[in-house]
């Protein structure tokens, strides 16, 4: 039997009642479940109330810039195959200033987790609309209501090409443990957009609200029926589904490249100087 | 092209003019010195440049004509039997952001030296279309030759009137057209044939099938006009011949590059091109990325995951970066950034060069931190100095950025072969003794060691708020001030490391000449004409470390002098403004030029003669 691994956790910057707690304890759950040792896991996040998970849990972090996220979260596995790569994001981050590489980062197909705590509007920045944001939301900048279409990450990343497509909720942390569990252990993209209640600013969308409306998918749901998929990911009213609404396995970036396909660990290599030696020579 | 047509000049490239023979004659003991020298020289006068002065015999060779016509691949044949027959090259592209269509030419020059720079003036002249022809038979020298086809309607007797067309067709390949004067052309300036040389050369950059008929339309090229130039031979058959971009790309290798992700962008595309063409062979990975924004901030993901990271652009996209800049700043990721110049503000003109991001990139992103800019003056340099900028980046652990430009990275040279060998791949600073690992521990040098994601020995934690030693967000004053003082004292340090300019010319000038980057090649050809003149002595100051700038030689020779003129390829003269900035030295005069063409050492040496003394 091996060690078994434990996450501390630090002293954290958010409101009471938020619902990131729910998210970073099933975080930690999905983790020390999956018995990762925290040295071979990095959490990316990018700014805001979110991505300041990886301040708070003992593991390799990168809290690097709003909306970009992704971009090194994709280059660390690209580099390094053997480390467990995860971001922890909001919504702002991942759909409105990231939403370029949300997209891109679909078709690549990286070996990424990619967690959104979608409170449906900014929380660091005090209450203005994200994408996510409900029409008609009054916020201290849209004085007059949310005038723009939600945006739907679920459809938008099924319709991309995603692999695996789920959604979660801060108020279930068991069963979003299960969800980040699954996501982790999927090899390629995995997207778990993951309701949280925002106590300070969201009081539409309340804990009571997503709580009442919210049911969890069983198992007669086809994870691998995209029409069904994309059926579920439509629902959003007096009920809306969460658990995973798409699987299917596809062969990830590092699996279908040329030089990476063959386990090849590039942090820390260093280059033979007679090849370069050699390719010069042939420009003589 | 009669604006880059510098007329005035008396002298021509060949030997045995009288111009040469004078300024042979004219002892460099007998020629007066300092404000003397000034006195001789009559502003009214245009000045007469003795050409060449070091370098011995040069020839210089136009292939124009309009997009897809095959300049290109004619340019690289040309380039090969030139340096097969041992001769130094230097060749320049003159593009349009077009793809068919168009005026495209290349200035192929070379000699019994290797050229530094490009010329205009022309012994030679290819013309694929009537328009070549049209616009830059003024260029061409009285004794030089134009190849055209049968077509052509000029009466110029320097025109030779060739059926290429008709001899291709007789070969059974109209296509090979370009091939028949290309012959013409070596034969022209004496350069010998032989198919056991062709074939090969051709295979280069045509398909197998094609390679044939284009030996035999070059030989039939060569077998049909008489040699009229005197050969020339040097000892450059050796020699490497790559463009500045592939000196670059070569020096990144060497150095252990890993991870480079770029978005297309000229004149930075040829990196991405060139690397990726590499990248199994050496075993790096090439990711084209959704955006530059992306392409910087994968380059610090892999470089924080412990992969040699680089990342290029041109200034639209760095502009993009600027704020990943500041993340390698903050979070000190090492990173190397390439901006290749074009001339802007926005898209400016894309296909054309420029020296305007020096003053840009050094300030770029908000707030403060040590980052340091290095200019590529040449291809060997180029080599040589991106190899620098990873270990830069790794020992001071901050972003180093490569200013070189379109006419650097598209201009193609001959270098001897550089060796790999003598490259050291920087490893990151290994932390020390016991005790609790810290990604941000406050070390004497102000450098923490940097373990990788994976090590058991700690966390490796990276911020982009200001944090404390285990990279955790603080807002205190105090821990503010102690990572300030630990990230700017970097720099302190980084300035020991630093290399001088380098000098050209005279040791103790009058005239003081000081420029940066790929002004390099043109600066020396300058000096040198200058100094084989009766006027005042000429030294120059080439930058290529020029952040943080390197002051020693620069305040000796500053103050030796009795004039100081920047030399640069922009509207504002931005490392005369550093300079002043940084020094207190004051420029007297400027020699800018910002029409995306770059400075020619004769366009110099006019310039500067003109400046001189007033």
């Amino acid at each position: 039997m091996t060690q078994q691994h434990i996450y501390q956790t630090h002293e954290t910057a958010w409101c009471p009642g938020c619902g990131n707690f729910g998210i970073l304890e099933a975080l930690k759950m999905a983790l020390e479940g999956l018995n990762l040792d925290p040295h071979d896991v990095v959490i990316l996040g990018g700014i805001g109330q979110a991505p300041k998970t990886p301040q708070y849990i003992e593991c390799n972090s990168f809290c690097g810039l709003h909306g970009r996220a992704v971009p090194p979260a994709v280059a660390v596995k690209m580099v390094n195959l053997n480390l467990k790569v995860i971001i922890n994001s909001g919504d702002g981050d991942s759909y409105g200033e990231g939403g370029n590489h949300f997209l891109h980062n679909i078709r690549r197909n990286v070996d990424i987790a990619h967690f959104v705590h979608d409170n449906q509007l900014y929380a660091l920045t005090k209450g203005q609309a994200s994408p996510t944001t409900m029409e008609g939301m009054v916020t201290p900048v849209q004085v007059e209501g949310s005038m723009s279409i939600p945006f739907n990450p679920l459809l938008v990343a099924l319709g991309t090409g995603a692999g695996f497509v789920a959604r979660g909720f801060s108020g279930r942390p068991e069963h979003l443990a299960g969800l980040m569990k699954r996501a982790i252990s999927y090899r390629g993209y995995a997207l778990v957009d993951i309701f949280q209640n925002c106590v300070t600013f969201n009081k539409l969308n309340t804990y009571a609200w997503y709580n009442s409306r919210v049911y969890e998918l069983d198992d007669s749901h086809d994870t691998s029926d995209l029409a069904a998929a994309m059926a579920l990911a439509s629902q959003f009213g007096e009920q809306i589904p969460i658990g995973v609404l798409y699987e299917k396995p596809q062969p990830d970036y590092n699996s279908r490249h040329a030089q990476l396909s063959s386990g090849q660990v590039l942090a820390g290599r260093d280059n033979d100087p007679e090849v370069v030696a050699r390719l010069m020579r042939q420009l003589v | 092209m009669s604006s880059l047509w510098f007329g005035g000049y008396t002298t021509s490239l060949k030997t045995g003019l009288p111009g040469r023979e004078r300024a042979q004659a004219q002892p460099a003991a007998g020629r007066p010195r300092g404000r003397q020298a000034f006195k001789r020289t009559n502003p009214g006068q245009t000045p007469r440049f003795v050409w060449p002065c070091k370098g011995g015999t040069m020839y210089n060779l136009l292939i124009g004509g309009a997009a897809g016509q095959g300049v290109d691949t004619i340019t690289h044949v040309l380039e090969r039997f030139i340096k097969h027959a041992g001769c130094g090259v230097f060749t320049t592209r003159d593009l349009m952001s077009r793809i068919r269509g168009g005026h495209n030419f290349a200035l192929l020059r070379f000699g019994q030296t290797a050229p530094s720079g490009h010329d205009d003036r022309l012994d030679g002249l290819i013309a694929l279309n009537e328009e070549t022809l049209a616009l830059h038979l003024p260029s061409l020298d009285p004794q030089g030759f134009a190849l055209t086809g049968l077509d052509s309607d000029s009466q110029d007797p320097r025109v030779i009137k060739l059926d290429s067309l008709g001899i291709a067709k007789s070969l059974g390949n109209q296509r090979a057209a370009g091939s028949v004067a290309l012959g013409a052309a070596l034969k022209l300036l004496g350069i010998p044939f032989t198919r056991e040389a062709a074939g090969p050369i051709f295979a280069r950059y045509l398909k197998e099938d094609l390679v044939p008929v284009n030996v035999q339309a070059a030989q039939a090229g060569h077998e049909s006009v008489s040699q009229l130039k005197k050969p020339l031979q040097g000892p450059y058959d050796g020699h490497l011949l790559l463009s500045g971009a592939q000196a670059l790309c070569f020096g990144a290798m060497a150095a252990g590059l890993q991870f480079y992700a770029a978005y297309p962008m000229s004149p930075s595309t040829s990196i991405l091109e060139h690397l990726a063409q590499h990248a199994g062979e050496v075993g790096y990975l090439v990711e084209q990325a959704e955006d530059e924004i992306a392409a910087i901030n994968m380059a610090l993901g892999a470089s924080y995951a412990g992969a040699r990271a680089m990342t290029g652009t041109s200034g639209g996209g760095f502009s993009l970066m600027v704020e990943g800049l500041g993340l390698a700043g903050m979070g000190e990721i090492p990173l190397v950034v390439v901006n290749a110049m074009r001339p802007g503000p926005a898209t400016g003109l894309p296909t054309r060069t420029e020296q305007s991001d020096l003053r840009f990139v050094i300030s770029a992103a908000q707030g403060e931190f040590p980052r340091m800019v290095i200019a590529l003056r040449n291809h060997e340099d180029a080599f040589h100095q991106t190899a620098r900028a990873f270990e830069m980046a790794e020992k001071y652990q901050i972003p180093v950025i490569l200013l070189t430009d379109q006419y650097l990275q598209e201009a193609t040279a001959t270098i001897p072969l550089p060796n790999p060998y003598h490259i050291r791949q920087p490893q990151p600073l290994p932390p020390e003794g016991k005790g609790e690992y810290a990604r941000y521990r406050y070390t004497k040098s102000g450098i923490s060691p940097r373990i990788l994601p994976g090590d058991p020995r700690g966390f490796s934690a990276v911020d982009s708020d200001e944090h404390d030693e285990q990279g955790r967000i603080i807002e205190d004053a105090d821990t503010r001030v102690k990572m300030m003082d630990k990230r700017m004292g970097k720099l302190a340090l980084l300035k020991k490391d630093l290399q001088e300019p380098e000098h050209l010319g005279e040791k103790e000038p009058d005239i003081l000449l000081i420029g940066w980057g790929s002004m390099d090649g043109p600066l020396r050809e300058a000096v040198d004409l200058l100094n084989a003149g009766e006027g005042p002595r000429v030294g120059a100051l080439v930058f290529g470390d020029v952040w943080p700038l390197p002051e020693r030689r620069l305040r000796k020779y500053a103050q030796q002098a009795k004039q100081r003129i920047n030399v640069e390829q922009n509207y504002t003269g931005q490392l005369a403004q550093l300079i002043r900035e940084q020094t207190g030295i004051a420029m007297d005069a400027s020699v800018l030029k910002y029409d995306g063409r770059q400075l020619t050492g004769a366009q110099i040496a006019d310039r500067v003669t003109k400046e001189a003394g007033k």
